[in-house]
This record gives structure tokens, sequence and C-alpha cells, in this order.
């Protein structure tokens, strides 16, 4: 299935650091899968890692494999170029484009990664993208005006449209309302449910309520000492995570008695 | 009692230095002002449609101009422009988006050292390297010289332009699987134009009145351009020469065309300031 | 091998995707090239006025530096009018330029009304723009006659009988090249100079205020120490300039190859006599000396730029732990 990754024994370094290591995680297409634990506990730097994103920072280095459309995307002939068409990315913080139209910022993707298209279809493309992150209503009457004139929310949702709009199979949410007020985070939780049908999500959050309600499926990392890379300590549906999970620290974690 | 007294001493000094410096500025401001009230109280008078667009009369006949020189800076300023813009941009880039330690640092260090070379010596650079080569003076020869002098400014301010860009719209991009050249050229670039371009600006601004590497590269000529392996005249060179000559004429023609020269150089680099500001604002 | 290895090793180690694309790959090598491009120049500009100064240098050895004879009827060549002319004129015009630079710096940053700051600031920018032949222009017909009638008689009329102002004034002269530089350096110097008091930290300066320190002992306690690095860097530029400059010097300074003891002997600068002779001439030993003196100027400023590096590096390091000791 195109839409699932699964990783074998992954580990990620900054340099001499350890941030994560020996990773093993199934994550299945076409539902939300959800990673908590306490800040630092690596749980970003497992998400970059599922797009090549993470070796984007200086130093930074990859053991192990990450298999995706049967494939290991670390395979030396794999271009990091292509994971990340089909594997797309929401940040933490909305970052639209600043010098670009509402329009432009969707279609960004598309017009620059190679893709040759005529106008009708590039202006398709945009509206179904806007329609989907829910979007649409909102700015179908000022496609032309710059990206930053929305609010944070919206840009939000602008941003995760553009994900939308180079066709991925896996979208990847590095804590994407940890910027927003709850009624934005109200319409992108309603936007991923929609998304669910035919897209793959991995969500990192901070916000355990959030998790609880967003994901079919929950990983929880941990550091367990300090100066430790973190560690995949339980993974399993989300309804059997937050009520018996196997796991001391996740209990500990979901009761919040730590993190 | 002597805490009074001594407070009042130390609030006199305190005046005293403020005065001072109120005078430093006086005294500095002077012949700054005077400079541009002679420029346009000599130059005014001598300047007219028959400046701008004719050729020099040989001496003893009054009346000419110098609109061979004017074309000629032009002629330069779009060689320089030419050569210098796209390898300082690249230049800049390979900087800021290509972090190779060693050579940045040797690149950087360099780029400032050839900034601190006095202008007459690239002069004689491009002499030895291209009029000796080429066995004949020539406006490419000036436009190169002009190039290498403004190959570091343009350098380093798209560095530190493209450095202002954040991180985050590099993800942005990288994550929608652009590729890196793509979004360096497409998003990066374009996200620090305006301050690039100011920088151009100023760059052009700060060539367009050199003349000491022209002098024996571009050299001069009393006939418009032909080509650009022949010696070209460029508005300082000739008001260079008019000046230094013994003829009242020349000289009022001196004051005239270093108007037009001032004009030109003011308008490029307040013009730019004035660009970066809208631009600015309209970023934010 | 071994080196071969080595190599291999060192690809191996820079951290870089496993497969680039093509267009990657192409424009990382041109944007590589282009930032080689000012190495090269560098290199080659070294290379070339080396190559050129051969003649010079082996018919006068070192004795080019100190030999005060330039006689181009005769074939021989010696550089230091041109040094001391080049040295003198500079450091002159720094002696003027400096505390008035420091003056409009310390108004414009500390003291000057917020309505006055910013077009005050943009008139000194404006000034650095102007081309120096123009200030050269101002300097030949406006400024040497004026000191030459006013300034310079009053001067060896009074204290004549001592050295540096002693002999003939002709208005033009070591003195006016050196007026005329100061105002042309005296925007860059006070442009950063009030750059770098205008970043001293705001808490700074009012911990000193708290104290009950006058605005002076503000600016003299909290505000120059920590913009000396700034300071040192500009007054290094500006000489930097002063010593590079050549159009307005050319114009004003007499051009005559003597070391005099007089401020107000006319005097030559290194690059005035190659803007003067580099371009009758065509080859032999003539021109290996010319470029010999331009190699000379090469150096003196290179190793200015060193010493401006290692200042503002020793200044800089002092006042960051002066302000952990004030943290």
């Amino acid at each position: 299935m195109a839409g699932s990754i699964t990783t074998n024994n992954l580990s990620a370094t900054f340099g001499e650091v350890r941030a994560i290591e020996g990773i093993s995680i199934e994550i299945i297409a076409n539902k939300v899968t959800a990673l908590i634990g306490p800040s630092g506990c690596g749980k970003s730097t497992f998400l970059r890692c599922l797009n090549r994103m993470h070796e984007l920072v200086p130093g930074a280095g990859t053991t192990g494999e990450v298999i995706w459309d049967g494939r290991n995307i670390y395979a030396p002939d794999v271009d990091a170029t292509d994971v990340r068409r089909g594997i797309g990315m929401v940040f933490q913080k909305p970052n639209p484009f600043p010098l670009m139209s509402i329009a432009d910022n969707v279609s960004a993707g598309l017009r620059l990664a190679g893709s040759k298209r005529n106008k009708s279809a590039m202006e398709e493309a945009v509206e179904r993208s806007l329609r989907l992150a829910a979007l649409w209503d909102e700015v179908k009457n000022k496609l032309h005006k710059p990206g930053g004139s929305l609010s944070g929310g919206q840009q939000q949702r602008l941003c995760i449209a553009r994900a939308l709009a180079v066709e991925p199979d896996v979208i990847l949410m590095d804590e994407p309302c940890s910027a927003l007020d709850p009624a934005s985070t109200q319409k992108i939780e309603d936007t991923m449910d929609k998304l669910k049908d035919n897209y793959t999500i991995v969500i990192v959050t901070h916000n355990m309520q959030q998790a609880g309600r967003v994901s079919d499926f929950t990983g929880f990392l941990l550091t367990q000492e300090s100066g430790e890379p973190g560690r995949l300590i339980e993974y399993g549906p989300t309804s059997k995570i937050f009520t018996m999970p196997d796991h001391k620290e996740t209990e500990n974690y979901i009761t919040g008695r730590f993190g | 009692m002597n805490n009074g007294f001594n407070r009042r001493r130390r609030n006199a000094i305190s005046g005293l230095a403020y005065l001072l410096c109120v005078l430093a500025t006086i005294i500095a401001l002077i012949p700054l002002m005077l400079i541009l009230f002679y420029v346009i109280s000599q130059g005014a008078p001598a300047l007219n449609l028959d400046f701008l667009t004719q050729l020099p009369k040989p001496v003893g006949e009054t009346g000419g101009g110098m609109g061979n020189a004017i074309v000629g800076s032009l002629m330069l300023i779009g060689i320089a422009a030419v050569v210098g813009l796209p390898l300082g941009v690249l230049a800049g880039t390979y900087l800021a988006e290509f972090r190779s330690p060693r050579l940045s640092w040797t690149v950087r260090l360099l780029a400032d050292i050839l900034s601190g070379v006095p202008s007459i010596i690239i002069g004689v650079f491009v002499y030895t390297l291209l009029v000796l080569t080429m066995k004949h003076f020539s406006a490419l020869a000036g436009g190169v010289a002009l190039a290498i002098l403004m190959l570091p400014t343009v350098a380093r301010t798209t560095e530190e332009m493209l450095r202002m860009v954040p991180d985050t719209l590099r993800e942005a991009s990288l994550a929608l699987g652009i590729p890196r050249w793509r979004t360096i050229v497409s998003i990066i670039i374009k996200t620090a134009g305006g301050g690039i371009i100011t920088g151009i600006m100023l760059a052009l601004a700060r060539i367009a009145g050199e003349t000491a590497p022209l002098l024996f590269t571009a050299l001069s000529s009393r006939t418009w351009p032909t080509g650009l392996d022949k010696p070209v005249a460029s508005l300082p060179v000739q008001i260079y020469t008019y000046a230094i000559s013994p003829y009242e004429d020349w000289h009022q023609q001196a004051w005239a065309g270093s108007l037009v020269l001032v004009i030109m150089v003011l308008l490029l680099s307040v013009g730019s300031k004035l660009y970066f500001g809208r631009k600015m604002r309209s970023v934010r | 091998m071994s080196f071969i290895n080595n190599l291999r090793d060192k690809f191996r180690r820079a951290p870089r995707p496993a497969r680039e694309r093509l267009g990657d790959t192409l424009f990382r090598i041109i944007a590589f090239l282009a930032a080689a491009t000012i190495v090269l120049i560098i290199a080659l500009l070294v290379i070339q006025l080396f190559r050129g100064a051969i003649p010079s240098i082996r018919e006068f050895g070192a004795g080019f530096l100190s030999s005060t004879e330039w006689d181009p009827g005769n074939d021989l060549y010696g550089a230091w009018p041109f040094i001391y002319g080049t040295l003198v004129s500079s450091l002159l015009a720094l002696l003027m330029a400096v505390p008035l630079s420091l003056g409009i710096a310390i108004f414009l940053s500390q003291f000057a009304p917020r309505w006055l700051r910013s077009p005050l600031g943009f008139i000194v920018e404006l000034l650095a723009a102007i081309p120096s032949v123009v200030y050269g222009l101002w300097g030949i017909f406006v400024l040497a006659p004026f000191l030459g009638e006013t300034v310079e008689p009053f001067f060896s009329g009074h204290l004549g009988s001592i050295p540096i102002f002693a002999g003939p004034v002709y208005g033009v002269g070591l003195f006016s090249a050196a007026v005329v530089l100061a105002v042309m350096i005296l925007p860059t110097i006070s442009a950063i100079s009030r750059e770098s008091m205008l970043n001293v930290p705001r808490d700074l300066k009012e911990a000193a205020q708290a104290l009950g320190a006058t605005p002076w002992e503000t600016i003299r306690m909290s505000v120059l120490p920590l913009a000396r690095p700034g300071i040192i860097g500009a007054v290094i530029l500006g000489l930097g300039r002063a010593l590079g400059e050549t159009m307005a010097v050319t114009m004003v300074i007499g051009n005559r190859p003597e070391a005099s003891a007089s401020i107000f002997a006319p005097a030559y600068t290194i690059a005035s006599v190659i803007a003067n002779e580099f371009a009758e001439v065509t080859a032999g030993l003539h021109m290996a000396a010319l470029i010999e003196l331009a190699l000379i100027l090469l150096a003196i400023t290179l190793l200015l730029n060193l010493l401006a590096r290692l200042l503002v590096q020793q200044t800089g390091a002092r006042a960051a732990r002066g302000k952990d000791k004030r943290a």
C-alpha cells in the first residue's frame, strides 16, 4: 500500500549527539498516527526522518531503514526530492511564502517541482487543495492577496493546502496546532478527519487530548535518562494506549505524572 | 556642599562635551554642504541640452558637451553589470546556501580584502591582464575593472540578505519536493530580492563614480563609443581631464559633468534606499 | 594510493544526500565557480603585479623603497617620496577626520533630538556616495585656493620657524590633499562609528544613568568602551580609503616627487603617480617601477587589513569580557 511506512531500527544523530535510536514501527495507510512524548524525546526528529528532512541539518545523520512504497528511502539511488513529493510536511509554525499570493503559495509545489500543467489545471488543483484544507470559502475572493495577510490559523491551513496540492500519499504534521488558538485548532482537526480517507497522516503533538481526539494509532517516545537517545516505548491503537497501556512509563505520561 | 559643587562640575563637563559634539557636526557639515553648493551653482549654468547630447568641441571652440562620456559611462556600467552581477550574486549564494566551512571562510576573507584594494590597483591589474594582452585600451577592459570592484560588495550583500531569509522557508519549499536549486532560485533569492537589489544599486552607484581604474583601461575618447574593443569616454574621466586642463570653458563643463554624475549616483543610491524601504514594508 | 583514500574520506565525511539531482549538482558547481572567481582574482592580482614588477625589483632591489630619486629621463626610480606622501597625507587626514567623526557619531547616536537624527544620518550617508573626482574638482578650484590664501599663510607667517610649517605656500600640496581626504573619509568613519554606538544595549546605558552619571559620563563609561571595536574598524576603513584614494589627491597634492618636511609643500602619492604616468609608458623599467609601486600600495593595504582584524578581534574580546564582568 502506497501510504504505509515501515521503519526498521531507525536511529538519528546530530553530530555526536544521538537523538533517537532503534525505532521500528509500522505506520498504517489511511489512518492517523500520533506520536507523543515529553519535549526532547526525539518525536520531531523521528518525523523528519520519514521524509528525509532531518538530513538538511548540518552534521545530521541516520542509520536504519525507512520503507515506503516498497523501497528504502535511504537507499543510495533514491532521490530525496521524490521522497518529499510523496511524503509532505506541515510545520509547527505556519510558513507561507511571504511574497507569493495565496493561489501561488498553493501551486508553488506544482509550478516549481517541474510538472508542466496548463493554467486551468493549475487553478483546479488550487481550488481542490484549498477545499480539502477547508480554506476555500474564506479565501476564494482574495486568491491574489499575499499569503502573509491571513490569520495564523488560516496560514496553517494554507500550508496544509500547499502540501496537498502536490498530491502526496502521506502528510507529516509537526505540532501543527501549537501556535494556534482553539478555534483554529478545531478546524485543523476537522480537516485531518476528512483527509484520512485519502491520505496517511502522522502527527507529532505534545497535546495528549489532541492525540486522543484525532488519532487511530499512537506511539509513545521517551528519553529514559538525560543524554540518552529517545526510544519508542509503546505503539498501538490509540484506544488501547490511552486506556490500558502495557508500560508503566506510558501510563505515567498519559495520566500526567511527568513530562 | 562639596557634593553639589562636584555635581555642578560634572554637569558642566557633560555640557561641554555636548557643545563639542554639536560643533564637530557643524564643522564637518560645512565643507560637505559647500561641495553640494558648488556643484549645483557652478554646474547648473553650464548644463543644457547640448551638454547632454553633443560631442566635445576641439580646443578653442566653445560649446559642445559630454554626450559621448555619458553614453560611455552607461556602457561601462552595463558591461560591469553583465560581468559582475551574475558572478557576485552566485558567489553570495554559494556563501549563504552551500555551507562548506573552509572555502566559505577563505572566500569571505578574500572578498573583504578585495573590497579594500584601492581601485587604482585594480586598474593596473586589468591593464596587465587585458590591455597588454589585447594590445589596446578598450571599453571591455574598463568594464571588467569596474566589475571586479563591484564583485565583493554584491557577493557579501547577497550573502547577508539570503541569510536573513528564515530557514523555515527553505524547509517549506524542500518539503514540497521542490529541488534545492529551484528552492534557492525561486523561493530564497526571490524572497531576499529587495535587499539584493538595494545592494546592487549601491554597488552600481559606487562604480558609476569611479575614475582611477578607467584611466588606463577604458582610457578616454572624444568620439561616440564605437565598440567593446575600442577606448571609450566616461563621465568621471572626462571631468578629471577637463578639471586639470588650463581652459576656463572646460572647467565649466567639468562642473556641469560633476552635477550630472552626482545626480546619477544619488538617484541610484537614494532610489535603492526608497525601493528597499517600500519592499520591506510589503514583506511585513 | 593513500592520498586518494584520504581524498575519498574527505568527501565521505561531508554528509551529503546519497544522490543529488542533476540540476542541484549543476547549480552547486556554478555557484562554486563564481565563489572561486574571487579567490582567483586575488591570486591573479598578486601574481600579475609581482610579475610586472620583476624588472624593477631586479634593478633596484630593496633600495627602491628608500631611494628618493624619481627620474624617468635617466631611468632611475625610487619609491620613498611616494610612500612618504601617501602615509603623511593619510595620517594628517585621520588626525583631522577622526575627532570630528567621533563628534558627529556621538551627537547623532546619543545627543541629537530624534527628529534630527535620521535626516542628518541620511545626509552623511549621501555624502559618502559622492564620487572622488567631484571632491577633487572642488578641491582644486575652491579648497586649495582658499587654503593657499588664508590658512597656510597664517601658519607659515606665525609659525614658519617650525619646519612643518616652513617654506612657501602654493595652495596645492600635502595639507590641501589631507583636508580633502579628511572631508572624504568623514562620512565613512562617522557612519560606521554611529552604527556601533547605536548597537550598545540600552540597559547598559540605563545602568550608568541609574547611578547618577551625567550624559557624557554615560557615554564615556558604557557607550564608548563597547563601541570601540566598531570605532577602530571605522578608523582603519577610513585610513584604507585615504591611502588608496587617487583622483581627489592627484588634483590637489601638487604632484612633486619630494619628501619635504613642510606640510604646505607639494608632494606626491603612490596612487597619484600611477594615475599620472601609467597610461603614458608602454614598457620597460618605468612601467615595472610603477607596478612595483602598486605592489607596495597593495602590501600596505593588506597589512592594514590584517591589523584591523587583529585589533577588532582583540578589543572585541576585551569588550565582551568587560561585559561579562559587569553582568
